[in-house]
């Protein structure tokens, strides 16, 4: 994000020579990562309520079971089916993601736009807030907020939310910043709109793509978040089923050398995360055209 | 150069001041107590009257700001207080362990550095070939992998299927001593992993500066003057697309925490990181406090190396604009 737009000329060569070619890479990706998306959506939306199987079942004549066609992803070591666990597991984690995302995305924005709208002592005192949140180390101040709130599912939204939000106060900022300079904004305060008018009907709508696509890719970094808290035990409780949880609990049975309990749970925080960042990545190039090659981490 | 680093370090001291505070006003707005936390298990048998002495010896009812004075005096002083997980005093606590981390976190970033640039290079020479496109779909779903996940399925490849590394520790557990072929084989996956991790970042921006700087006028200048296609990727196009991924090395020593965080409580390396998971586990406040300021202070250092890696480097920039 911190990377500027290639010079034009490097644009141009890079289209002559490959140009065909990366627009069908370009459509492929976005096809697939809309139907990857679609697919778990609709999976944590639907399997819940139409699939009449406890998540929760013990077989413990079943433990341990390797992928099959009975379990495509095997059992654990209760005998509980973990293809289940994985689609409950990424529901709970998925809602985490949303919350704590939706959540910082709110306080982003209203964040950056105060301080891009007033400027001024309150715009630089903001971002030297911003800037100083910014340099604890994210994980390590969740980690620390979760310590003092005991585990639990609120602690971990807070925690990722309370961390995830610079991010966006500086995007929005920067956009308030350039949108106050545009024309029509000078010719709405002429016309005589009061500073809240400039604001809700000029400023907030030239912002909101932006604080959304923020958004959007906060999801899966909430998500990892999450997954990591957990995992080091810190986050959701061990009998909620969530990515975090069911890799931590996958430990001991990978040390006796069963492998898929560990590997598929991890394999649902990638694809989504993939699928999430090719579409926002496309949504991207649309608003803002010509920062079409910016990296995207 | 030196005023500048004077100057960005006093800038330093405001954050830093800020962040303990933060940390003690957290602390504050918690369910967390200091009394049961420093008595443990024997505060469940203790009688209200013992715990009320206890309190007023610890001072935890004192307001806030006093509170987090005589704490900064006393670190200040290189007293950091007792954590109570480990049994030691903080100040001995951290001593021990930096090495460890920091051992852990050189090496994984020198090689992700080194491997970072060699893939990045490669992908960006042609870009659009079928090379180009694995590294680059390689490293984006890298960059997706939870870290520990991918430590522990190599856990269970090299240590479990393959026996060729061990699975964690710094020695073997029949060692007395800690010596240097027993460190670098037990060093061999946690740095491995950590190094994967920093790996897809590296390779992307290598990718772009240099793939940017191929089709720019030095490039196409020394191209035309006849110097082979090896002295142009190396010679021009590396040394200038090289330049902005140098200036924002510093600027990754949050990931490099994060990472070494996971990977250390994964592989049981006795580090800095593995102590604050223990730290957060057992609410032990001593230390995590001291371990977080520790973790700001090694980001604002982070971000003054990348200021000045930057003028260093890049000739346009002058020391006394910054």
């Amino acid at each position: 994000m911190t990377c500027d737009a290639p010079a034009p000329a490097a644009e141009a060569t890079a289209w002559r020579s490959y140009g065909a070619n990366r627009r069908s890479t370009r459509t492929l990706r976005v096809r697939t990562s809309a139907a990857l998306v679609t697919v778990t959506v609709l999976a944590v939306l639907l399997v819940p309520p139409l699939v009449q199987l406890d998540q929760q079942a013990v077989d413990l004549s079943a433990k341990l079971l390797p992928p099959s066609w009975a379990h495509p992803f095997g059992t654990d070591d209760v005998g509980r089916d973990l293809l289940l666990r994985c689609v409950y597991g990424l529901r709970v984690s998925l809602l985490v993601g949303v919350a704590a995302a939706l959540t910082a995305t709110v306080v982003g924005t209203a964040v950056g736009a105060t301080a891009g709208a007033l400027g001024g002592w309150v715009d630089r005192a903001v971002m030297r807030i911003v800037d100083t949140v910014a340099s604890v180390p994210h994980l390590l101040l969740g980690i620390f907020i979760v310590a003092m709130f005991r585990p639990g599912v609120w602690p971990v939204v807070v925690s990722v939310a309370l961390t995830h939000w610079l991010s966006t106060a500086r995007i929005v900022r920067a956009e308030v910043l350039s949108l106050r300079s545009r024309p029509y904004v000078d010719a709405a305060v002429s016309g005589g709109a009061s500073r809240w008018r400039v604001a809700v009907r000029h400023l907030l709508p030239g912002v909101l793509p932006q604080a959304a696509l923020a958004a959007v890719l906060m999801v899966p970094h909430a998500m990892w978040h999450e997954s990591a808290l957990s995992f080091l035990g810190l986050g959701l409780p061990t009998h909620t089923a969530s990515l975090g949880t069911l890799i931590q609990s996958a430990r001991g049975s990978l040390l006796a050398g069963q492998w898929w309990p560990t590997l598929f749970p991890g394999l649902f925080i990638i694809v989504p995360t993939l699928a999430i960042a090719g579409l926002a990545g496309t949504w991207r190039e649309r608003i803002n055209p010509r920062r079409r090659s910016e990296l995207m981490l | 150069m030196a005023r500048l680093a004077g100057r960005r370090a006093l800038f330093a001291v405001p954050v830093l001041l800020v962040v303990t505070f933060g940390v003690f006003a957290i602390a504050a707005a918690s369910p967390f107590d200091p009394v049961r936390a420093y008595a443990g298990s024997a505060a469940l048998g203790a009688d209200q009257e013992t715990l009320d002495r206890l309190r007023d010896n610890l001072g935890v009812d004192r307001p806030l700001t006093a509170r987090w004075w005589e704490w900064l005096t006393s670190a200040l002083g290189g007293d950091l207080g007792q954590s109570s997980v480990l049994r030691q005093p903080v100040a001995q606590v951290i001593g021990e362990r930096l090495v460890w981390s920091s051992l852990l976190c050189a090496v994984a970033f020198v090689v992700a550095v080194l491997v970072g640039t060699l893939l990045g290079v490669l992908a960006a020479r042609r870009q659009g070939s079928w090379l180009d496109r694995s590294v680059t779909s390689l490293a984006y779903s890298l960059e997706a992998a939870p870290i520990f996940w991918i430590a522990l399925l190599a856990i269970w490849l090299f240590a479990l299927q393959l026996d060729v590394l061990p699975a964690g520790g710094l020695t073997d557990t029949a060692s007395e001593q800690v010596t240097a072929g027993q460190v670098a084989e037990h060093l061999v996956l946690p740095a491995g992993v950590l190094a994967v991790s920093q790996l897809p970042w590296f390779t992307l921006y290598v990718r772009q500066g240099v793939g940017d700087a191929l089709a720019e006028d030095p490039v196409r200048g020394a191209r035309a003057r006849g110097l082979s296609e090896h002295t142009v990727l190396l010679g021009h196009a590396l040394r200038s697309g090289l330049l902005p991924v140098l200036t924002l090395i510093g600027s990754r020593v949050p990931e490099l925490i994060t990472g070494a965080l996971l990977v250390e409580s994964v592989f049981s390396w006795p580090g800095i990181a593995a102590a604050t998971v223990e730290a957060a586990t057992a609410v032990d406040f001593p230390l995590l406090a001291a371990l977080t300021v520790l973790a700001t202070a090694a980001v604002l250092a982070g971000n003054l190396l990348a200021d000045l890696l930057y003028g260093l480097f890049d000739p346009r920039v002058k020391f006394s604009d910054m």
